[in-house]
């Protein structure tokens, strides 16, 4: 039983919920089950897989991003129209957003405020910049965007590809790196990381700032799918990319997370709505559906954690 | 004898089934969806509820093989984008959209027509070139707010405008229409703006927060649909003079101005979009799975309500719901017609 150590029973269940409703989804539609098939079901996913990892980060931390609908539409706006026709200026604008959550990480640390107030306060400034940015919904997506999502590589979809990059990058970062141990550790035992002489500071600055990476990436491909944005195009991600992560086996303290598990969380995200259309569900019936399949996924959770409790001891 | 008689049957049968397969055209074997974004107010309920009975007896008729309806279940442009791309796989022939965004969806709409797929947006209209569009002027529609209320009231005077929901392009639209009537007749000056979201409870609350802050000889407020009954409501409770609120069409509205008409002779009048709408598209959709030439760009005709005709349409229209028509085939070719 070595190799079923904790961190990979924790991406059992959401693997295999996955793989469930693929399955399922093939069932009722065989037609999804080929290239094309797979690159429609998931496309839309590779924007909330991003902002899901960006929520992640900042949930190692033990905070939470309530503005990260807010901001991925801001940075799509942005993506739409300054990026396109002056990308000097898009880049700086963009870099100058990853400053901003750089220092919303230290003002939350050094102020000790309540991450929740701060990024809700946020949600309405990047609200505000998006409807003056982009008054009525418009703008045009760069075409190195759009020819990098509509891209049709051979053998396996594009949707695919970037998933898998995704959490590959993003394991590498927080699992693999020093860095990542660093943010899990501020995290888990704060105290104890200031003790062995690394600063929380610096750490968490560089959470934010990275966060604030993932979701400027995460509206950059949203426009490159969409072709051009509006100021409310992702308003929804901010709960998407909550539930994304504890789908996939994060948890909301203690800097538990797993990168794998939250792709693999938005990912079965995306698909539960697309199964519950399948079925042809009436619309009233689908948002509490998807609730649901959630609480389905996290009670299998609850008990395969406890069953891990009981093989700890 | 016995035969016989199953003979004829057949015959008549196989007559009847040619009559019906050259008549009905090639459509027969075509699947319809309908795409839409929001069903969360009066218009769209009845606007589903017009597809409803227009595309049953369609189906039913063996017009159209199928015409289903969808509707997300959040108003959101990113799940419409996968609403339609579920719709691509589940091969649908034509999808007919009510779109979130004029833009959000136009990588999922060319991933539909890349599919050979059909798409007609109406209402809310999407710009990928590839799409039909049955468009409505709401410019027009806020335009014509201001010319009815230059003949009405000819000494002009202050106005207060209610606008819908923010960083909506059907609001921008009504608002630039009903800016440049003023521009155009320059007796008329708005004083005041709120948003009421097109929803009376919402129109309400913004008219009665504004209202302390505005003069008192407001003359009329002009509207986008939904918020004119808000709004009565509102400058009743403040004890104001009641301006000459334009309508939009819903019962509640029809209902109030007709108590008002038949207390103090109250005037005014109640523009919108006909929810029936919904069922030119259904039927535009047809003409161009039937192969028929069908220009890319179209106009809805409004729905205007005028004093006169005020009793009668109030009779037809159910409580909680809107004034509506629902077109016929005949309607869509008149309307493919004329924009030929």
């Amino acid at each position: 039983m070595n190799w079923l150590s904790a961190d990979r029973l924790r991406l059992v269940v959401p693997a295999l919920s996955l793989a469930v409703l693929l399955a399922a989804v093939f069932w009722i539609q065989p037609r999804a089950m080929s290239y094309t098939g797979l690159n429609l079901l998931f496309n839309l996913a590779v924007p909330i897989a991003l902002a899901t990892i960006a929520q992640m980060l900042i949930m190692t931390v033990n905070d939470l991003d309530l503005s990260m609908g807010t901001f991925v539409s801001f940075t799509a706006c942005v993506t739409a129209t300054f990026l396109q026709s002056n990308p000097l200026l898009g880049v700086l604008i963009l870099a100058g957003c990853v400053g901003v959550y750089a220092v919303l990480g230290v003002v939350i640390y050094l102020r000790n405020l309540p991450s929740i107030v701060v990024t809700l306060g946020m949600s309405f400034v990047w609200g505000g910049l998006a409807v003056l940015l982009l008054p009525a919904p418009g703008g045009v997506a760069p075409d190195w965007i759009r020819a990098v999502m509509v891209s049709k590589p051979p053998f396996v979809p594009m949707a695919i590809i970037a998933s898998v990059l995704i959490a590959a990058v993003a394991h590498w970062i927080v699992i693999r790196s020093a860095f990542g141990v660093v943010i899990r550790g501020v995290g888990g035992n704060e105290r104890s990381v200031t003790r062995a002489g690394w600063s929380v500071l610096r750490a968490r600055a560089s959470a934010y700032a990275l966060a604030g990476v993932f979701a400027v990436l995460a509206g950059m491909c949203l426009v490159g799918l969409t072709t051009s944005a509006d100021a409310n195009i992702a308003l929804r991600y901010t709960l998407l990319s909550i539930a994304g992560v504890i789908l996939g086996g994060g948890e909301f303290v203690g800097g538990r997370v797993s990168p794998i598990g939250a792709v693999i969380g938005a990912l079965t995200l995306t698909l539960a709505a697309s199964f519950l259309s399948f079925l042809k569900i009436s619309p009233d019936w689908q948002i509490g559906a998807q609730g649901a399949i959630l609480i389905v996924v996290l009670a299998l959770r609850l008990v395969l954690n406890r069953h891990e409790g009981r093989t700890a001891r | 004898m016995k035969n016989l008689v199953v003979l004829t049957g057949l015959t008549i049968l196989l007559t009847s089934t040619a009559m019906t397969s050259t008549t009905m055209a090639d459509t027969a074997a075509k699947r319809i969806a309908l795409s839409n974004n929001y069903a969360g107010n009066s218009w769209r309920q009845a606007m589903l509820q017009s597809w409803e009975t227009i595309t049953k007896p369609a189906v039913e008729a063996g017009i159209v093989a199928a015409a289903d309806a969808f509707t997300t279940a959040e108003n959101q442009a990113t799940e419409q984008a996968a609403q339609i791309q579920n719709m691509i796989l589940e091969g649908y022939d034509a999808i007919v959209v009510n779109a979130a965004s004029p833009t959000a969806l136009n990588g999922a709409v060319k991933e539909a027509c890349d599919a050979g797929i059909t798409v007609v947006s109406f209402d809310g209209i999407v710009t990928e070139p590839c799409a039909w569009r049955i468009a409505v002027d709401f410019k027009q529609m806020g335009k014509d707010q201001l010319v009815y209320l230059g003949e009405k009231l000819p000494d002009g005077g202050k106005l207060l405008e209610i606008r819908g929901l923010a960083g909506v392009f059907v609001d921008d639209e009504i608002s630039a229409g009903i800016h440049e009537g003023v521009a155009e007749n320059p007796k008329f000056e708005i004083v005041g703006s709120v948003h009421g979201d097109w929803a009376q409870d919402v129109a309400q609350k913004a008219v009665a927060g504004i209202l302390p802050s505005l003069p008192e000889d407001i003359v009329a407020v002009v509207t986008q649909g939904g918020d004119g009954y808000g709004a009565a409501q509102a400058f009743d409770a403040a004890g104001r003079d009641m301006p000459l609120i334009i309508m939009g069409n819903r019962q509640d509205e029809l209902a109030w101005w007709k108590e008002q008409k038949d207390a103090s002779g109250y005037e005014t009048m109640s523009v919108s979009i006909a929810p029936g709408v919904s069922t030119l598209a259904f039927w535009v959709a047809q003409q161009i799975l039937d192969g028929q030439d069908v220009p890319k760009d179209l106009v809805v005709p409004f729905l205007r309500i005028d004093q006169d005709g005020l009793e009668a349409s109030l009779e037809t229209t159910p409580a909680g719901g809107v004034a509506n028509v629902e077109y016929s085939l005949e309607d869509a070719q008149a309307v493919i017609a004329a924009a030929k």
